[in-house]
């Protein structure tokens, strides 16, 4: 993040403004990945008008910054009366995520004239053979870098999202090549995200143990491998007292249907705009209110784990194991492969000592206001 | 000594937050802040209002500073702000433009 971004978002903070919204324009898709953590039936969609309508909402409560996702967004008829109404309109700056196999040259320049920021692809690997076994979608890496290419000669700033399994683990400095070769950026994420529905199946194609070590401990990705994997320093007072993440602080999520959450990874649902005014939800869901009320002093394990300072832990993922005062294993996993030090969860599940994450067997609602559990 | 006129470009993205406003270029992503007085010029740029005009009328209405070099610091702040495409400036009004920058 820039600095003059990071001093804004400080600001909104301050505010209590939502920077920055992923909006899913759809769950339907023209994929259909092994490791997607959606359902992808539409179940009553936003209308193009619901959608517009939430626009001026979000514009109105300050948000600056207009993820479209979804699914994928070309399958929706009025995606470019969707985001010329973004742009033109509500100056939002939009940034787009597609498998862009819908994106021909008549696509790629009408997305150059509307000023969009970037236009973030999925790129799984530099052969077909895998790409297209993890798409399950035959041809489609060629169309998704014929598309690169038509967005890359209108000038856009493209950005090949590489998600990291155990299918396309040996692939990624192809990819990164690849993205050279295109002159494109690169990013590379090795975090396989449940379904939304609290399914954890997906996560057994992600990698773990020595590979994800090998990963995080790959100069050509982390830089100065002793620096990036030095044992952590003791988590100082001012990061105790800092907030997890950004999640329902400057940034939220909005599904298809209309669902505002904290995060497209924070399953935690706070109101729907077809029956509450998004700054409305935004500013006093309970549910929102006691995201943002967590600090790292309040994280049940990790406040004491040694990794505290410096792990990437995931409030959402930690919720979806059970608690989102609780550890992610996802990232205790991270924080292990990446230092040879096992995480206080780690240590805590390996004498049995019994963990919050056993809420998940407490007789509770579905889903528990207070603490945030799925039940 | 020719007028300067001042005109937003559509491209940009921008939003208000607090008494500053965001703005990002459309031309390479670079991310700018306006301080209160900038963005009363920046919401007075309409291609049709000459920059002393805004100046005077805008800015020295509402601060207490001195015409003369409240405009120097004005025209000083345009050029910046057309070197990066995010307004345009001429000596001649600006007709409105659309999204693609054609006039009309």
């Amino acid at each position: 993040m820039s600095d003059l971004l990071e001093e804004m978002t400080v600001k909104a903070l301050g505010l209590n403004i939502p920077l920055s919204v992923q909006l899913d324009l759809t769950y339907r898709c023209n994929e259909r990945c092994l490791h997607c953590y959606l359902d992808h039936n539409d179940k009553g969609e936003m209308t193009t008008a619901e959608i517009k309508h939430l626009l001026h909402e979000m514009a109105e409560a300050g948000v600056f910054i207009l993820t479209l996702s979804g699914g994928e967004i070309f399958v929706r008829k009025d995606f470019f009366e969707i985001l010329e109404y973004a742009r033109r309109r509500l100056t939002f700056c939009v940034r787009l995520k597609t498998n862009a196999i819908l994106i021909r040259e008549r696509e790629a320049a009408r997305i150059r004239e509307l000023g969009v920021e970037s236009v973030q692809i999925s790129i799984y690997s530099h052969r077909p053979e895998v790409h297209d076994a993890i798409t399950l979608v035959p041809g489609s890496l060629k169309r998704s870098l014929d598309a690169i290419r038509f967005l890359k000669s209108q000038g856009l700033r493209v950005i090949i999202a590489n998600v990291l399994m155990m299918q396309n683990l040996a692939d990624y400095p192809g990819v990164r090549a690849l993205a050279a070769e295109l002159g494109v950026e690169c990013t590379l994420d090795p975090t396989i995200t449940p379904m939304m529905d609290g399914d954890r199946s997906v996560l057994s194609l992600g990698i773990a143990g020595p590979a994800l070590r090998q990963v995080l401990r790959d100069s050509t990705l982390v830089g100065e491998v002793d620096e990036f994997c030095a044992t952590p320093a003791k988590p100082r007072e001012s990061e105790l007292e800092s907030t997890p993440c950004s999640a329902g602080h400057t940034t939220c999520y909005v599904s298809p249907y209309g669902d505002v959450f904290p995060c497209v990874q924070f399953p935690l649902p706070t109101g729907n705009v077809r029956r509450q005014r998004f700054a409305d939800i935004w500013r006093h869901s309970d549910r929102m209110n006691e995201v943002r009320s967590i600090r790292m002093k309040d994280l049940t394990t990790c406040s004491s784990c040694t990794h505290a300072g410096s792990c990437t832990r995931c409030p959402g993922l930690a919720f979806m194991e059970g608690n989102m005062r609780g550890p992610s294993s996802q990232d205790c996993e991270k924080s292990f492969a990446r230092t040879g030090i096992p995480s206080a969860n780690m240590l805590a599940k390996k004498r049995g000592d019994p963990n919050l994450v056993q809420i998940r067997t407490l007789p509770v609602p579905a889903l528990d206001s207070r603490t945030g559990a799925l039940g | 000594m020719s007028r300067l006129y001042v005109a937003r470009n559509p491209r940009v993205a921008t939003r208000g937050l607090g008494d500053e406003t965001m703005i990002m270029s459309g031309r390479d992503s670079t991310l700018f802040t306006l301080n209160q007085t900038a963005t009363i010029l920046w919401q007075s740029a309409d291609g049709k209002t000459p920059l002393d005009e805004i100046v005077g009328k805008r800015i020295c209405a509402e601060f207490e500073v001195e015409p003369a070099e409240a405009l120097e610091d004005a025209e000083t702040l345009a050029r910046e702000l057309a070197r990066h495409e995010i307004l345009q400036i001429s000596e001649e009004p600006i007709p409105n433009q659309n999204f693609a920058g054609e006039s009309r």
